[in-house]
């Protein structure tokens, strides 16, 4: 084929328009949702869990998570009289089947649903060597895993321990506050199934948002506030002796 | 005229270091992604990516705007606040395909004990059984799930 300087010339623009738009990629998946009118967090209310273990099955169907592996789970503390330094806290299997009859009725019993905090200032994307995990506009911590080398810095990292490597994709994984669902109008997997209302999906930027008046009128706290993660999973009826 | 002799040496220099930036700058156009950098250090693309992962659990909103007959008597009882796919697990693909994919038959014996089984680790107020209430009958023998409270008549 020939060409001649004046057809190259003219079909060098074409190519480099091309070429944009390969490079672009893919184009927004949710057209109508804009990501700076949100910022997302939980509220979770432990006086309301009953431990069944429901979030923690329909958080492993929704995002497949592998057997043995967990984005959300529960966890059941043990306060023996004088022991608040020292809780007994067990998770057989992350609760996904609930939990065993107590052995001993002693003391107080209570459980604490356990998920990434979407940490507003997290230590897990600010370790990341690759620029593989980070906090979206609408601040939720995400990773993009075909970013992700593996190196574990994240899950190090984590002091709430929300990060796990996928053992097929080897690449790290955690709660994505089912980025999927929220982004079209849903709530999040383990809210959805929730049969008690003890975790509600909260946008803070909404004033709309119930969360606001329940921030306002309730006892809440977030895990590790010394850590200054800036973490925004609320827990209401929160015992001093959580860790 | 010898105070120039190497300049070539430099020049030769110059052009290596050219070239290198040159090639540092077409690599990087090429190998970083487009939307790098978007948001902030990370592929900007990844947020759509991530969002376009289709959903396993269909809402309660969506299973409503079928089953309204289920809706008006389920809001009536306890049970108002318990979406539908807490029991009967994720049936996206039932919605999306309602002739073919059929929810499956659930067992309340195992169903309703997973949230409803004595344990002085729960709440005190939620309703809790003991192992001999029912004598090993299926729960719905006397109570409706969808509307779990006994009435009077059905009692005498």
């Amino acid at each position: 084929m020939n060409i001649t300087r004046r057809q190259l010339l003219l079909l060098l623009p074409a190519a480099a328009v091309a070429w944009e738009s390969v490079l672009a990629g893919t184009p927004q998946a949710s057209p109508n949702y804009k990501l700076t009118e949100h910022w997302w967090g939980m509220l979770i209310d432990i006086s309301k869990c009953i431990g069944c273990g429901n979030c923690v099955r329909a958080c492993a169907t929704e995002n497949d998570v592998p057997d043995g592996y967990f984005r959300t789970w529960v966890e059941r503390y043990h306060v023996s009289d004088y022991e608040l330094a020292n809780p007994i806290v067990d998770s057989p299997d992350g609760a996904k089947e609930g939990f065993p009859p107590l052995s001993d009725a002693s003391g107080k019993y209570f459980f604490v649903p356990k998920m990434c905090n979407h940490c507003a200032d997290s230590p897990c994307t600010q370790v990341c060597p690759v620029g593989a995990t980070f906090i979206t506009p609408d601040g939720v911590v995400l990773v993009d895993k075909t970013y992700c080398v593996g190196c574990r810095y994240c899950i190090q990292a984590c002091p709430y321990g929300c990060r796990f490597l996928n053992p097929k994709t080897k690449t790290a994984e955690k709660c994505t506050l089912c980025y999927h669902r929220i982004t079209k109008g849903l709530t999040t997997a383990c809210c959805e199934a929730c049969p008690t209302g003890a975790r509600q999906l909260a946008d803070l930027k909404n004033p709309g948002d119930p969360i606001h008046e329940f921030l306002r009128t309730h006892n809440v706290q977030v895990l590790k506030p010394h850590m200054a993660t800036g973490a925004k999973v609320f827990y209401n009826d929160l015992d001093g002796s959580v860790r | 005229m010898t105070r120039f002799k190497d300049a070539e040496h430099l020049l030769r220099l110059a052009l290596v270091f050219a070239a290198g930036a040159i090639l540092f700058i077409v690599f990087r156009a090429v190998l970083v992604p487009r939307s790098f950098g978007q948001y902030g250090h990370y592929r900007g693309n990844a947020i759509a990516e991530i969002a376009a992962k289709q959903p396993v659990f269909a809402g309660h909103q969506t299973c409503e705007s079928c089953h309204t007959d289920v809706l008006e008597m389920k809001t009536k009882g306890k049970h108002a606040g318990v979406n539908c796919e807490a029991c009967h697990g994720a049936l996206a693909s039932h919605a999306d395909d309602p002739t073919s994919v059929q929810p499956p038959k659930l067992d309340t014996l195992v169903l309703c004990v997973r949230c409803h089984a004595a344990s002085s680790a729960k709440p005190k107020t939620f309703p809790q059984i003991a192992e001999d209430h029912n004598a090993g009958l299926p729960c719905e023998t006397c109570h409706q799930p969808h509307s779990p409270q006994i009435s009077a008549e059905a009692k005498r």
